[in-house]
C-alpha cells in the first residue's frame, strides 16, 4: 500500500518540551485514518508538521514519496489541507470565507462553483449570503471542510472537527468526509476524541500517547489490542 | 521677554507645589524634577540653537538632525522589542521621512534652506514619526497576537506570510494614522495649535503664523502615513521564517 504520508524517526521539541519524541509510520493513500489519544499526546503538533506549519525538530516526514523540505510551503499547504478544530470565520459572508482559498492563489470563485462546494458538504445555497460569524458551529466547521476543500487536497487532516457538536451534526459531517474520500480518492486522516467516530469512519487507526505511536493499524486493531496502556485508554473512553 | 517675567512665571509652578502640599498629593518632588528638567534642557537647546544659527554650517544641521533621530530611536524601540532589528528599521524610517519632508520644502523652495527652518521643522516631523512609531509598533504587536488564529487559517490555506498578516497591518496602519487626521479636523476650533500661538505671541503677523501652522499640519500628515506604512512593511517579515511559519 502506497503512503501518502510516511514519517521517519520524527521528533518536535520546543523549549521546554519534547512533544514528538521519534515517530516512525505511515499514513496509507486513499484510506481514512482516525488518530485518536489523550490530550497532550501530540496529535494536534503531528498535524501542523504534515502540514507544514511547523517544521521537525528532527527526522524526516515524506508527503507523496518526497521530502517535505523539498515542497514549498504555500504548494506543500494546498496539497495537505488542515480543517482546524476551531473553524475561524474570517469576517463578511459564506461566499468570502470560501473566496478566501481561492483569492490567495489569484483566483476568483464562480456561482456555480460555491454552490457546487457548499451542497457537498450539506449546507443549502442560500447560506452563502449570510455573514460566516453567525453561523452555528456545525454550520462554521462544515464550511471551514469546504473552504479547505476548495484547494482540492490530495490528503485531508481534519483536527476534532465534531468535538462540540451535537450527534446529528457529527454524523452527518462523518457522511459528507465519507464522500470526499470515496468520490475524490481523498486521504483523510481524523483526529478524533470520540472513538465510536473512529471505529464507524475509519479503516486505520493510530493510537498516540506522550508524543509517541502505542498502536498503529486496521481500526479493528482497538477490539483486541495487547498493549495495556492503549487497551485502558480504550475501555476509558467507552465508558 | 525679560529674565524678570521669566522668573515671575515661576508662581505657575509654585501654584501646584502649594496645592500639592496641603492637599498631601504628593506631587511636589515630580513638579520640582520636571521644572528643573524643562529650564536645563530648553535653555541648553536654545543656546545650541542659538550656535548653529550663528554658524551657518550644514554639517552642525546635520548633527543635530541625526541627534533627534537617536533620541526618537531610543525612545520608540522600546515598544518594538517584540521585532527583530527594530532599532535599524526605525532609524530607516526616520532617515526617509527627514529626506521626503525636507526634500520637498527644500527642492521646491516652500521653506528656505537655513537652520532656523530645518532643524524646527524637523524635530516636529521627527518627534511626530517617534509617536506615530509608537502607536503604530504598540497597535501592532497586539493585532498579531489577537490574530494569531486568523494568521495560521490563511497559511494554512497556502496564503504567504504577506495575505496572513495583511489585515493586522492594515488595521495598525489605519489606527496609527487616524489620530492625526481627527486632530487636524478640530484643529483651531477648541485650542490653537502650540506653533501657532508661539508665533502670534512673538509678534508674527496671524496670517502668517496660520500658513505655516497649516505647512505643519500637512507635513504631519505625510509623516503618520509613511511612518505606519515603512514600519510595518519593514517589520512584518521578522513575524515569520523562511518555511513561512509563524514566529512565537
Amino acid at each position: 500500500m502506497q503512503a501518502a504520508i510516511s514519517l521517519k524517526e520524527v521528533t518536535y521539541e520546543t523549549d521546554k518540551k519534547q512533544i514528538i519524541q521519534g515517530i516512525t509510520g505511515i499514513f496509507k493513500k486513499g484510506k481514512i485514518t482516525a488518530v485518536i489519544g489523550p490530550s497532550g499526546a501530540g496529535k494536534t503538533t503531528l498535524f501542523r508538521l504534515c502540514n507544514g506549519l511547523l517544521s521537525p525538530t528532527g527526522g524526516n516526514i515524506l508527503i507523496d514519496g518526497k521530502e517535505i523540505k523539498a515542497y514549498d510551503p504555500v504548494s506543500l499547504r494546498r496539497h495537505v489541507g488542515i480543517v482546524l478544530q476551531q473553524a475561524i470565520m474570517l469576517e463578511g459572508t459564506v461566499r468570502d470565507n470560501l473566496h478566501l482559498p481561492l483569492q490567495l492563489a489569484g483566483k476568483e470563485l464562480s456561482n456555480d462553483k460555491a454552490e457546487q462546494i457548499i451542497q457537498l458538504v450539506g449546507l443549502e445555497t442560500d447560506i452563502l449570503n449570510q455573514n460566516g460569524r453567525d453561523l452555528s458551529g456545525g454550520q462554521k466547521q462544515k464550511v471551514s471542510i469546504a473552504r479547505t476543500q476548495l484547494n482540492q487536497p490530495d490528503i485531508l487532516l481534519l483536527d476534532e472537527i465534531t468535538s462540540s457538536l451535537d450527534r446529528v451534526s457529527k454524523q452527518d459531517i462523518e457522511k459528507r468526509i465519507n464522500q470526499i474520500n470515496r468520490k475524490h480518492g481523498t486521504t483523510i486522516i481524523w483526529i478524533t476524541h470520540n472513538l465510536e467516530q473512529a471505529k464507524s469512519v475509519a479503516d486505520e487507526v493510530w493510537v498516540m500517547m506522550n508524543g509517541e505511536i502505542a498502536e498503529a493499524g486496521p481500526i479493528a486493531l482497538l477490539n483486541h489490542t495487547s498493549n495495556d496502556a492503549v487497551r485502558r485508554f480504550v475501555m476509558e473512553e467507552e465508558l | 521677554m525679560s529674565f524678570i517675567a521669566l522668573l515671575l512665571t515661576l508662581i505657575f509652578v509654585l501654584i501646584p507645589l502649594i496645592l500639592s502640599k496641603t492637599l498631601r498629593l504628593g506631587l511636589e518632588k515630580d513638579t520640582l524634577i520636571a521644572t528643573v528638567r524643562s529650564i536645563i534642557q530648553l535653555f541648553a537647546v536654545g543656546y545650541v540653537l542659538q550656535f548653529i544659527f550663528d554658524s551657518e554650517n550644514s554639517l552642525y544641521i546635520i548633527l543635530m538632525v541625526a541627534l533627534m533621530i537617536g533620541a526618537a530611536t531610543q525612545n520608540a524601540r522600546k515598544k518594538g522589542a517584540s521585532i527583530k532589528g527594530i532599532t535599524w528599521k526605525l532609524v530607516l524610517t526616520f532617515i526617509v521621512i527627514e529626506i521626503l519632508t525636507q526634500g520637498i520644502l527644500l527642492g521646491l523652495e516652500i521653506t528656505p534652506p537655513s537652520a532656523q527652518y530645518i532643524i524646527p521643522l524637523s524635530g516636529m516631523v521627527i518627534g511626530n514619526s517617534m509617536v506615530l512609531g509608537i502607536l503604530f509598533l504598540n497597535r501592532f504587536t497586539a493585532e498579531v497576537v489577537a490574530r494569531r488564529e486568523e494568521m495560521e487559517l490563511i497559511l494554512s490555506l497556502g496564503g504567504t506570510p504577506k495575505q496572513a498578516i495583511q489585515r493586522s497591518l492594515l488595521a495598525s496602519i489605519k489606527a496609527s494614522t487616524i489620530p492625526t487626521i481627527e486632530s487636524q479636523k478640530t484643529i483651531g476650533l477648541v485650542q490653537l495649535p502650540g506653533m501657532m500661538s508661539g508665533q502670534i505671541i512673538a509678534g508674527a503677523d496671524p496670517l502668517q503664523a496660520v500658513m505655516f501652522q497649516l505647512l505643519i499640519l500637512f507635513l504631519l500628515l505625510t509623516t503618520a502615513i509613511v511612518t505606519s506604512i515603512m514600519l510595518g512593511f519593514l517589520s512584518y517579515p521578522t513575524k515569520f521564517n523562511e518555511r513561512m511559519q509563524i514566529i512565537d
